[in-house]
């Protein structure tokens, strides 16, 4: 394999890796439940992303012809990640959840 | 080159599912756990996509396209149970 | 109306034979032909679910914007990467009402994921009547500009493209 696409390859592959473990430290180190929900919801997302156009160069160079449904993967994800994040932001508004104090505005009564 | 930024890649992801464990473990609520589950679940394919390149294999597409559809289902359904108590009306 | 009958959604049914495709990573005859016959029998079999599809005005125009909103998405991937590693102490987060100007069941189901994917907000609920969106912003520094720019950078868009049918 060229060692352009190999170097393309690996780029993608920290890209995506970087942006997976941004999500997880947003996870792990924001104070309220809601900034929480930003982390995952784009960050992780865009991390699989990265990895699937790495994965989708690699085997598409590798001889066999064009390989294209690792796009699959992403396309999915990017539908179902705003729902599920919709979905578990109006349970938690629903729950009552604690809101950090620096927090303006404020959610509906349910 | 690859087989050196691939084993990285897989540290960085298990660092990465290290972290949204503790969240899940620290909680504190339930809405906290569910989204530790769901970035769990993007993680683990996220690595699957990573091993498919390692071993060159194209079979682990199947297994990762399986859990992004059963991760998303498991999330709503949950989510739905903390939102109504019920999950099929 | 014919034609309307045994073909209920083109587009989905172009959808779904694409779809199929990728799923099997093979172009040859036997599954464009077994593509098309599932892009046309599922549409047909599921005609009864669907609730009355938004016409798209101007497929050009919602190509270009989709693809506008994946630069979007990269961006506010940067942009939420930095409030991340940031200090947390001088984040402010907010949450904003927008007024909503659609109607259509599918364009608004657009709307809200797309300001739930791009820059540092996510949409937590709608009011019952459709009227209302509650959104979360992880660093708001004036809220009134953050209501101006989603109207103005993806609604108005979606305005243009989806005929409002009265649902």
């Amino acid at each position: 394999m060229d060692t352009w696409i190999e170097a393309l390859v690996a780029l993608f592959l920290l890209i995506g890796s970087l942006f997976a473990l941004i999500g997880a430290i947003g996870l792990y180190r924001l104070p309220d439940f809601f900034m929480r929900l930003h982390g995952p919801t784009k960050a992780s997302t865009l991390g699989v992303g990265g990895m699937v156009i790495a994965s989708l160069i690699y085997f598409s160079f590798r001889g066999e012809g064009v390989s294209l449904h690792e796009l699959l993967i992403t396309l999915f994800l990017f539908i179902t990640a705003p729902v599920s994040a919709h979905m578990l932001a109006k349970a938690a508004l629903q729950q009552k959840l604690r809101i950090s104090e620096q927090t303006r505005g404020k959610p509906w009564e349910q | 080159m690859l087989a050196y930024v691939i084993p990285l890649c897989l540290m960085i992801i298990g660092v990465a599912l290290v972290l949204t464990m503790a969240r899940l473990i620290i909680g504190p609520d339930l809405p906290d756990r569910i989204l530790a589950l769901d970035t769990l679940y993007i993680n683990a394919i996220a690595m699957l996509v990573l091993l498919g390149i390692w071993l060159g294999s194209d079979l682990y597409f199947e297994a990762a396209l399986l859990i992004a559809v059963m991760g998303f289902i498991g999330t709503v359904a949950v989510a739905k149970y903390l939102l109504r108590g019920d999950i099929i009306e | 109306m014919k034609a309307r009958r045994w073909l209920p959604h083109p587009l989905l049914s172009v959808c779904l034979l694409l779809v199929w495709l990728l799923l099997m990573n093979d172009l040859s005859l036997g599954h464009w032909l077994l593509g098309a016959l599932l892009g046309w029998a599922i549409p047909l079999l599921t005609q009864v679910f669907w609730i009355n599809p938004p016409r798209v005005h101007k497929p050009f125009k919602l190509c270009l914007f989709l693809l506008r909103i994946l630069g979007d998405i990269i961006t506010a991937n940067l942009q939420v990467a930095k409030l991340i590693l940031g200090s947390t102490a001088k984040l402010r987060p907010a949450f904003v009402e927008i007024p909503m100007l659609l109607e259509d069941e599918l364009a608004l189901t657009m709307l809200t994921s797309i300001i739930s994917l791009t820059p540092g907000t996510v949409s937590a609920d709608l009011s019952d009547d459709r009227k209302m969106l509650l959104v979360h912003g992880l660093d708001v520094p004036d809220p009134d500009a953050l209501v101006a720019e989603i109207k103005q950078r993806y609604e108005a868009p979606l305005l243009e493209v989806f005929t409002c049918s009265p649902t």
